[in-house]
């Protein structure tokens, strides 16, 4: 029996569920020529001093160092961590605030969820530009304000270098919490009743149920929404391009516009390369521990 | 990842039972409930604020966008308009200028819908029969492609761009609609194989078997039985196509030529052009146009909306 499958095994291994493999062949196309190669590939030219066109003369760690000594570069970089901590702390607190309030049994929940949600369905393009006429100094809210009688008042972050990363971010927030929301308001019903029920008869507060029990059980969900904010601020793009592209001056420039202008309009294709690898390697440390932690210490969760 | 698919539709199937043991079994059952508590007031005062906070913006949008410019320099943004008026709307489908023709939205409209529809039925064809491969016809290897698919999910778009190009220019289909259906096709296949493959694995095993003693291969098993058998997936797929293709920008401006930009790219352009005197109200009219899409799919689709964006946050 042995002997025959192992005799005949070498052709058959390739022709055995031949339907299935012809069938995969655009996954294996995609996983391995883009996602891989194309990787692999922009990692090598960002050795290169390719300017117009791709070119393999390698110049080691030039571009890099080049990157690196740019000041657009560091403002994106800098940015990209400001608007990347505060996202990330405000659309956990406020996306778990919100659905620990949606689940207290109330009435008109698909309502607000409805409402809480319907940001996230429009492009970032969309978000960008609704928040850049709320935001506009002379129309917008600082000019409604000013209008009530509070002359002095100042609310212009998208024209002040200083804070219009902040701008970026309230539209950002307005967009994404959203989805938070809906992702912790499933955690929380995931949660079994009988912990409340045990938690009120030990007369432990709400809000410390919450804190102690609650929240150390959702870890799983928690980090699932972490890897999903974090892996989407990394290419937060579209929403610098049209609420300010950039401005004022370069205050607002992030990593993914960089490499964006550098690839086609400055056409200095082994600084995009160089920037684009510098994303990669970022998200390669949020994704990394994640990966292990979910798939490599051993399955606990279904 | 594979978490986020299990564990959404785990919960969406948990919530209304886990509802109703609470209506049940919970100790408030008995106890009567004003409905003026100062808790009720404080719940309900907070979600009634947040609501509005959401809403806002959709609300100054559309007044903007019924304004006349006189209105708009003299009033403010959220007062109602005095005088309704629907030229923003028509100007800014018919002749907004966008760079160099000034054909309005309508021609980056019809391309979104020309990219979208193939896009869509492209990607969800393909990813179906890879995750109903993956999920049934298990063979050596294919778990590393399908691992390298969904790492290749997280890598940021930027680091593949240039190779794409390439590729598109080698097969003479870079600037084309061709092209960016097949970049849509390849970005989307990470997240559509993975909700397709945790689909078909959730189907009994048995109907599987059974089809294959009598004789089914793999393509009549597939449309026989599978397909049939998987109607909401597919419609939760789509959700997640459309609006995620319509929505796009990146894409778009890079592997597109000017008469093809979808309507993203063409609002931006027409809101961010440099000269003339801005029009505030056909920009606003021109970013509902573009929104009307994903939110007419969203409120129609409502509660399937919500599992297939949570399944595919990732991509977004």
């Amino acid at each position: 029996m042995a002997g025959y499958t192992q005799g005949s095994g070498r052709p058959n291994q390739w022709l055995r569920n031949l339907n299935a493999k012809i069938a995969s062949v655009p996954m294996i196309l995609t996983a391995v020529v883009i996602f891989l190669g194309g990787t692999i590939w922009t990692v090598v030219y960002s050795f290169t001093n390719s300017k117009l066109l791709p070119r393999l003369s390698f110049v080691g760690l030039d571009q890099y160092e080049r990157l690196w000594a740019a000041p657009r570069w560091l403002i994106s970089v800098q940015n990209l961590a400001i608007y990347g901590i505060f996202s990330l702390i405000f659309s956990l607190v406020i996306g778990f605030v919100l659905a620990a309030l949606m689940d207290q049994k109330i009435r008109f929940e698909n309502t607000f969820r409805t409402i809480m949600l319907y940001p996230f369905a429009l492009s970032f393009i969309v978000t960008g530009l609704v928040w850049q006429w709320l935001l506009n100094p002379e129309f917008g809210i600082q000019s409604v304000v000013r209008s009530l009688g509070w002359e002095s008042f100042t609310f212009d972050p998208l024209y002040n270098a200083d804070i219009v990363i902040y701008g970026i971010l309230i539209a950002a927030l307005w967009q994404g919490t959203g989805l938070v929301m809906c992702l912790m308001l499933a955690g929380l019903r995931g949660i079994d009743e009988d912990i409340w029920k045990a938690a009120r008869v030990d007369g432990i507060p709400m809000w410390k149920t919450y804190i102690f029990v609650v929240i150390p059980m959702m870890r799983g969900v928690f980090i699932t929404t972490l890897v999903i904010i974090a892996s989407g601020i990394v290419k937060v793009y579209d929403l610098v391009v049209a609420q300010t592209s950039g401005g004022p001056g370069i205050a607002s420039e992030v990593p993914a516009k960089y490499v964006y202008d550098y690839m086609f309009q400055a056409q200095n294709l082994g600084q995009g390369f160089a920037a684009s690898t510098m994303m990669l390697i970022t998200v390669a440390i949020i994704i990394v521990p994640w990966a292990y932690l979910e798939f490599g210490g051993g399955r606990k969760r279904v | 990842m594979s978490d986020i698919v299990a564990f959404n539709s785990v919960a969406e199937e948990a919530a209304p039972k886990a509802q109703a043991a609470r209506v049940l079994a919970g100790p408030r059952g008995a106890k009567p409930r004003r409905a003026l508590s100062g808790r009720n007031i404080m719940i309900y005062g907070t979600l009634i604020v947040v609501a509005l906070y959401y809403l806002l913006p959709l609300y100054v949008m559309v007044m903007t966008s019924l304004k006349g410019m006189p209105e708009i320099r003299l009033g403010n943004i959220f007062a109602p308009p005095v005088e309704i008026t629907f030229e923003p709307w028509v100007k800014a489908w018919a002749s907004a200028c966008t760079g160099l023709n000034c054909d309005g939205l309508s021609r980056g409209f019809w391309n979104s819908v020309r990219i979208t529809v193939p896009s869509t039925i492209v990607s969800i064809a393909i990813a179906s029969v890879n995750g109903y491969a993956l999920a049934n016809w298990r063979f050596k290897g294919a778990e590393l492609f399908f691992t390298i698919l969904i790492v290749g999910a997280f890598i940021p778009y930027q680091v593949m761009i240039y190779p794409i190009v390439i590729v598109l220019r080698e097969l003479g289909i870079y600037g084309t609609l061709t092209g960016l259906i097949i970049v849509h096709t390849i970005f989307g296949m990470p997240i559509l194989t993975l909700l397709f493959r945790n689909y078909f694995a959730g189907l009994p095993e048995e109907l599987f078997k059974a089809a294959r003693v009598d004789g089914a291969g793999f393509w009549t098993i597939y449309f026989k039985i599978m397909l049939p058998m998987s109607l909401p997936i597919f419609v939760v797929a789509m959700i997640l196509q459309v609006t995620g293709i319509w929505n796009d920008f990146l894409f778009g401006v890079v592997f597109t030529r000017p008469e093809y930009y979808p309507m993203t790219v063409q609002l931006n352009n027409i809101v961010n052009s440099v000269q003339g005197v801005k029009e505030y109200n056909v920009n606003m009219a021109a970013t509902i146009l573009t929104g009307a899409v994903p939110l007419f799919v969203y409120f129609v689709s409502g509660r399937l909306f919500v599992r297939g964006i949570a399944a595919g946050a990732v991509k977004g």
